[in-house]
């Protein structure tokens, strides 16, 4: 079995309501999988029920094989410290009246506790483009986008398999947010580990993921290869979501606005836009 | 084509007198009828203290020199009485987030016909007619139902189109917008961008368009600024700063636009 992580029908609610509507996916190492979606198409929930920090209602989540156990005050099992997480907001992650060089030990510990080697807090720092001699610097030293640098550090430096990144770039600068995706694709790939990317915005995930999952209330209407779905897109919602997207070109053309809000079409279940793999590599692959 | 509104050599400080931080810098613009004027940055450049100085809405702390003229009237140095006749009658904003517009606990027809009655002079009935053209102009689905709804029953982007609506009441001749998409998705946050560009066209406004995002930008600006560090670096037309930016920092922030990275990383 290859895959690090394997979630089937995956159901998460929230008393009546539903945010998740049986979602399927599977990571592999070595693999960047994006989520992306508009606000309440159940893209966090997701996250969160992988993760372990809410409940799934139905359906299964398996890290390695194994059943993610519920997070609670309890210090996690050595074995799922090998899933790490980043959120959007790195202050809710990085503890205010701790030298960031200790956060970095922190993860660095967990992965000694998996038997496992890990780099000094110097060095994590110098990997996510900081001075190594900030190791004794506090979290409000640095601006949002060097905390966001600084908990990338803390969540690799447990030498995870898996990332789970829940829109950690879009509290940073526009200028930065291309670059600290492509930093983070390079670095969970040079580890070995297989990411969970979740976003809202495509134009930035196209860079980064080698397959895309669009969400829309709760159920993934396309998923598959990154470029055939940015290139040609099947599904309305996704041609809505791509074309709705405004170009820095210059050109002054107005993006393209859904002629309704919220079309029915849009929660539409088209299987050809669902696992779409590129024809070439499919029949190579054979 | 005379401005309708001039920034003049604007520099704002906060903090004590001494050892106060610049915020902006000699900022000058001008606003023009039927014109959007973009105000590019990242967080921090100065760009929506500009915009708020216009408006008087600075805290006291604020120590601002230079000139605003609406017309030939200077709105620095104004007393707040009569800053009151200018915002939302000749010179009205929309902010980020609509929520901040929109009183939560009022329904919307009451917010719109209290503002246009108190500003106008209208009487009830004049007021509720004007307030269903207004909705129905920003595209707001059944506007005379609409009117005895309050803000939390509107999606975001509705939320924004009945504030536009607000600003809008009272014929403003200046629009300031303060990143008025960034909190919208992307599908909803096309449709804003829409509005806009035809109100500016079919009310000749003059419009000062802040924002972080170059694809927005692009989308809707006549005229660009870019400022850092409280100054403006760069000016011109949208045109022009896209295609040949002259300044270095201009350059880097489209360069670190996704888009301008065809060659896919992966």
């Amino acid at each position: 079995m290859n895959e690090l992580l394997r979630v089937d029908d995956l159901h998460v609610r929230y008393g009546p309501v539903t945010a998740v509507d049986g979602v399927s996916l599977e990571i592999t190492p070595g693999e960047v999988l994006a989520l992306v979606g508009e606000s309440g198409c159940g893209k966090s929930s997701t996250a969160r029920a992988i993760v372990g920090m809410d409940k799934p209602a139905e359906g299964t989540v398996l890290f390695r094989g194994s059943d993610v156990p519920k997070l609670d005050l309890r210090t996690r099992r050595p074995d799922f410290t090998a899933m790490q997480m980043v959120f959007q907001d790195p202050n809710s992650s990085l503890n205010p009246r701790k030298r960031v060089g200790d956060q970095i030990a922190d993860g660095i510990r967990a992965a000694k506790a998996r038997g496992l080697k890990s780099n000094s807090p110097q060095e994590w720092l110098e990997a996510v483009g900081l001075d190594a001699d900030m190791v004794g610097r506090y979290p409000h030293q640095f601006s949002g986008g060097q905390r966001q640098r600084i908990a990338i550090a803390r969540a690799l430096a447990a030498k995870p398999d898996l990332i789970v990144a829940d829109e950690p770039i879009s509290a940073l600068d526009a200028s930065s947010q291309a670059s600290v995706a492509a930093m983070m694709r390079q670095l969970c790939l040079d580890a070995g580990a297989g990411m969970l990317f979740i976003s809202h915005d495509l134009s930035v995930v196209r860079l980064m993921a080698d397959r895309l999952m669009v969400m829309y209330r709760g159920k993934v209407v396309e998923s598959g290869s990154t470029s055939l779905i940015w290139n040609d897109p099947v599904h309305p919602y996704t041609r809505a979501l791509l074309s709705a997207i405004p170009h820095p070109d210059g050109k002054g053309v107005l993006p393209e606005a859904p002629a309704a809000e919220a079309p029915d079409e849009w929660a539409s279940h088209i299987d050809e836009a669902l696992n779409r793999v590129p024809v070439s590599k499919e029949a190579a692959s054979e | 084509m005379s401005a309708v509104l001039s920034i003049t050599d604007l520099s704002i400080e906060f903090g004590p007198k001494g050892s106060g931080r610049t915020v902006v810098d000699s900022v000058s613009l001008d606003l023009t009828a039927g014109r959007i004027q973009g105000l590019a940055g990242e967080s921090g450049s100065g760009k929506t203290v500009t915009a708020m100085a216009v408006l008087g809405l600075l805290p006291d702390s604020a120590k601002v020199t230079g000139s605003i003229r609406l017309g030939d009237t200077e709105l620095l140095g104004m007393p707040t009485r009569q800053l009151r006749s200018i915002r939302g009658m000749r010179v009205a904003m929309v902010f980020q987030d609509p929520s901040a517009s929109l009183h939560p606990q009022i329904t919307v027809g009451s917010q719109l016909t209290d503002h246009v009655r108190h500003h106008l002079k209208l009487k009830r009935r004049e007021a509720k007619e004007r307030a269903v053209e207004l909705l129905a102009r920003v595209r707001v689905p059944n506007p005379e139902e609409a009117l005895s709804r309050y803000p939390h029953q509107f999606s975001g982007g509705q939320r924004q189109r009945i504030a536009i609506a607000m600003a809008l009441a009272c014929d403003p001749e200046v629009l300031l917008a303060d990143e008025p998409t960034t909190a919208l998705d992307v599908t909803v946050q096309a449709g804003i961008l829409h509005l806009l560009r035809d109100l500016v066209a079919e009310r000749d406004l003059a419009v000062l368009l802040v924002t972080h995002d170059l694809g927005v930008m692009s989308a809707v600006a006549d005229d660009m600024a870019v400022m850092r560090h409280g100054r403006i670096v760069e000016t011109g037309t949208r045109e022009k700063l896209f295609r040949d930016p002259e300044h270095p920092y201009t350059r880097e922030l489209l360069e670190a636009m996704p888009d301008a990275q065809e060659s896919e990383v992966l």
